[in-house]
């Protein structure tokens, strides 16, 4: 319950689901009914073989939605833990392979459980890293990788590049550069946490080594993700005990949430051509009435090849986090992109990375539609924004006038 | 209203931001980042705007029920307070970045950008009173009271400024916190000056003005009594700290008389030639009606009043003191209250420029 909150929840317009989006009621349910049940699946009695029997059969529903074999999912906390254990386990056990393997590549533009693992294994591990520069769209040239690729790769022993960026929503060119590693023997990651019930997603016909996916963004709860990590994949693991999965991550499995989080995957999969065509409308019913409001806003990231519910402006003049308290004073719920841990707003590293200035970085505001949102969400948006951006500009102005 | 409530988090800034709710007002929570460098922890009572003053006062106002911002006022912080009280020092003055801080950060940066966002008003946990007659008074806990280093704000400023809590002692704000879920209620009050972590201010000042090696002379003689590492590390009324090697002549303890930055000297003597009668100050802000007054002044942080005569005029103040004062530094406020039994009122305010000795009290 909220308590002196305001506005009312029911009265809100959230447009923030690449942050979180609601769960899906079949995952709550499916939550609920195994959260009730005893077992450790490590358990050998009846009781954990009950509990192992739900968190098999949701490996092989995760597999299946995603073309890959049940032996090539482990589960984890979250995307930011399959996102340092592909990165730092892939990198440790290349290296520790072959001394030559110091070389880590990762785009500009990852979401920092990637970036921030790449940077800790170049001041800790004696990582030459090395970020993939982006176009003004937010994509990595495939050129230009291949030319990297030709050069060093001998000793690149990982590479992550994301399937579809978190803040603009472009859609990587994933496949030919899965392909490219592929072709020089380096293991390819890509973080798909954005991607899975949006894109297509095809595990073994992407040719990458490693896919990161979490929860909480398809419809199921917080806390619990996945890696798929190829069969032929070493992967050092970063938490030891059990050995629970493959070897590779260790802890009790959370068996509600592992239940929850395959609803979820199976149902953003199953739906996601409908989802698509739905919320890719409105999103292009928000983008058209954004630019038809404020006709200088920019939008960023790439106009075609992007997410189905990611809009993402720049508003000229604006600070972004004056939007953000001006449209939450008003109930409608989006996202700066990135805050540091003392919550200083920063510019965003993604559009720094494609090219823009520091005043257009920190005047942007993402909006990002999911499965509950409607036209109403919009018209809520468009109610508020136009006032909103004149109020900040104002207050935007008085800071360059000093 | 719509008003920002500045939270430090500190348990003043929680509560007054909790009052402004209860006053019917539609509050927002600001936590301001002033240090460049704010991925450091508190320790002890010292600093501020660490992160966990930052997370403090997120989660006062999460338990308050408002919505919490971070704005980053580190540029015009260190801008306006932190190369300004380095400056003053380097000109011999001796600053109160305290003041500084609310007359061109907190009712100023904040409260232009609060405005300019739709904002009527910013409230702080000050202690101090601002009613519905637009008087500032001290805090009825006047060992807390604030108003000299709110006394510089103008009346455009005070127009849109909300104390809650003038009315309260800390004891009652304590409690008030704890009774309303607050985990701040008991942490340690603030101290020393919040961007110099360690209290060393004379260390902060030597690693930014670097060393200045110069002369220590009495005042009465011209005699060279010592030496001194860089005259800014020196404060009108100081005792301590001064390591002169040959001793007054009748024994008694010598204090910093005035600073001379163009000499680099510092001159000392008895506490008596520390007397002055009468101040001079510039940049007057006045809200009393009448340019000539008997009032009492106050000419340092949490100093003692002396009733004086007080003359103003557009660029100037004048007080003749009814009784001597000593330690009376340039750069220093000088308030003006008209006692009051519902709390004295201040009429106006001042920076010194100098004190002088002008009758002789003997």
């Amino acid at each position: 319950m909220v308590t002196g909150g305001r506005p009312k929840l029911e009265a809100m317009a959230y447009l923030d689901h690449a942050a979180t989006t609601p769960m899906l009621p079949a995952a709550l349910d499916a939550y609920v009914a195994a959260a009730r049940e005893l077992g450790n699946p490590s358990s050998l009695h009846a009781a954990g073989r009950g509990a192992r029997r739900l968190v098999e059969e949701s490996r092989e529903r995760i597999a299946a939605a995603l073309g890959a074999r049940p032996s090539e999912v482990i589960f984890t906390g979250g995307g930011t833990e399959a996102d340092n254990l592909a990165v730092k386990g892939i990198f440790w056990a290349r290296r520790d392979a072959d001394q030559r393997m110091r070389r880590v590549v990762a785009s500009a533009v990852e979401h920092h459980a990637v970036l921030d693992a790449v940077d800790w294994l170049g001041r800790h591990e004696g990582a030459e890293t090395a970020l993939q520069p982006v176009d003004a769209a937010g994509r990595v040239d495939p050129e230009a990788f291949a030319e990297l690729v030709r050069a060093h790769g001998h000793e690149i022993a990982v590479v992550s590049v994301q399937w579809a960026n978190n803040e603009v929503g472009t859609v990587q060119p994933v496949a030919e550069l899965a392909a490219l590693s592929a072709a020089a023997g380096i293991p390819f990651h890509t973080d798909a946490v954005q991607a899975v019930g949006q894109v297509p997603v095809d595990f073994a016909a992407s040719g990458a080594a490693a896919l990161t996916l979490t929860g909480h963004k398809v419809g199921g709860p917080v806390g619990v993700g996945a890696l798929l990590l190829g069969r032929d994949v070493t992967c050092t693991p970063l938490l030891h005990g059990g050995g629970q999965e493959r070897d590779v991550r260790s802890g009790t499995l959370d068996t509600p949430g592992v239940v929850a989080f395959a609803t979820a995957v199976e149902a953003a999969v199953a739906g996601r051509e409908e989802h698509v065509s739905r919320v890719a409308a409105l999103r292009d019913d928000l983008v058209e009435r954004v630019r038809a409001a404020i006709p200088d806003a920019i939008c960023n990231g790439d106009p075609a090849d992007r997410l189905p519910g990611n809009a993402h402006f720049s508003f000229p003049g604006c600070e972004g986090d004056a939007l953000l308290l001006l449209l939450d004073a008003q109930g409608v719920y989006c996202s700066t992109g990135s805050a540091c841990s003392a919550g200083v707003a920063q510019p965003s590293h993604v559009l720094l990375a494609m090219g823009a200035d520091d005043p257009r970085a920190r005047s942007s505001l993402r909006f990002s539609l999911g499965h509950d949102s409607t036209k109403a969400d919009v018209d809520a948006l468009l109610a508020a924004l136009p006032g909103a951006v004149e109020r900040a500009r104002r207050a935007g102005a008085w800071k360059t006038s000093r | 209203m719509r008003v920002l409530a500045a939270m430090s988090g500190g348990v003043d800034s929680a509560v007054a931001a909790a009052r402004a709710r209860d006053a019917g007002h539609d509050v927002t929570g600001v936590h301001l980042a002033l240090a460049r460098n704010p991925q450091t922890f508190r320790t002890g009572a010292r600093g501020c705007c660490t992160l966990e003053d930052s997370r403090d006062a997120r989660r006062a106002a999460d338990v308050i029920g408002i919505p919490f911002y971070v704005w980053d006022m580190a540029e015009e912080f260190h801008d306006s307070v932190v190369d300004d009280f380095v400056n003053e020092y380097a000109a011999g003055r001796t600053p109160n970045p305290c003041l500084r801080c609310n007359e061109k950060i907190k009712f100023a940066a904040v409260l232009d950008r609060a405005v300019a966002l739709g904002f009527d008003a910013v409230v702080t946990g000050h202690h101090a009173r601002l009613g519905a007659d637009g008087l500032l008074r001290r805090s009825v806990d006047l060992a807390k009271d604030q108003s000299y280093v709110l006394a510089v704000l103008t009346r455009a400023q005070l127009d849109r400024a909300i104390f809650p809590l003038g009315d309260s002692t800390k004891e009652r704000v304590r409690a008030e916190a704890a009774e309303r879920g607050l985990a701040v209620a008991d942490k340690p009050d603030s101290h020393d000056i919040c961007f110099i972590a360690d209290g060393d201010t004379r260390g902060f000042l030597e690693s930014r003005l670097g060393s200045a090696p110069g002369d220590i002379v009495d005042g009465r003689t011209g005699e060279r009594l010592g030496a001194h590492n860089g005259a800014y590390g020196f404060t009108v009324g100081q005792r301590k700290g001064l390591d002169l090697r040959v001793p007054a002549a009748d024994g008694r303890p010598r204090y910093v008389l005035s600073i001379t930055p163009v000499t680099n000297t510092v001159t000392v003597g008895p506490r008596e030639d520390l007397e002055v009668d009468v101040v001079t100050a510039d940049r007057p802000i006045w809200h009393g009606v009448d340019t000539r007054v008997d009032c009492e002044v106050q000419l340092r942080a949490h100093g003692e009043v002396v009733p004086a005569s007080v003359s103003v005029a557009s660029d100037a103040l004048v007080a003749t003191l009814q009784s001597p004062a000593r330690g009376v530094a340039a750069g220093q406020a000088i308030v003006a209250y008209q006692p009051d039994p519902e709390g004295d009122i201040v009429l106006g305010s001042a920076t010194i420029t100098a004190g002088s000795r002008v009758s002789s009290h003997a």
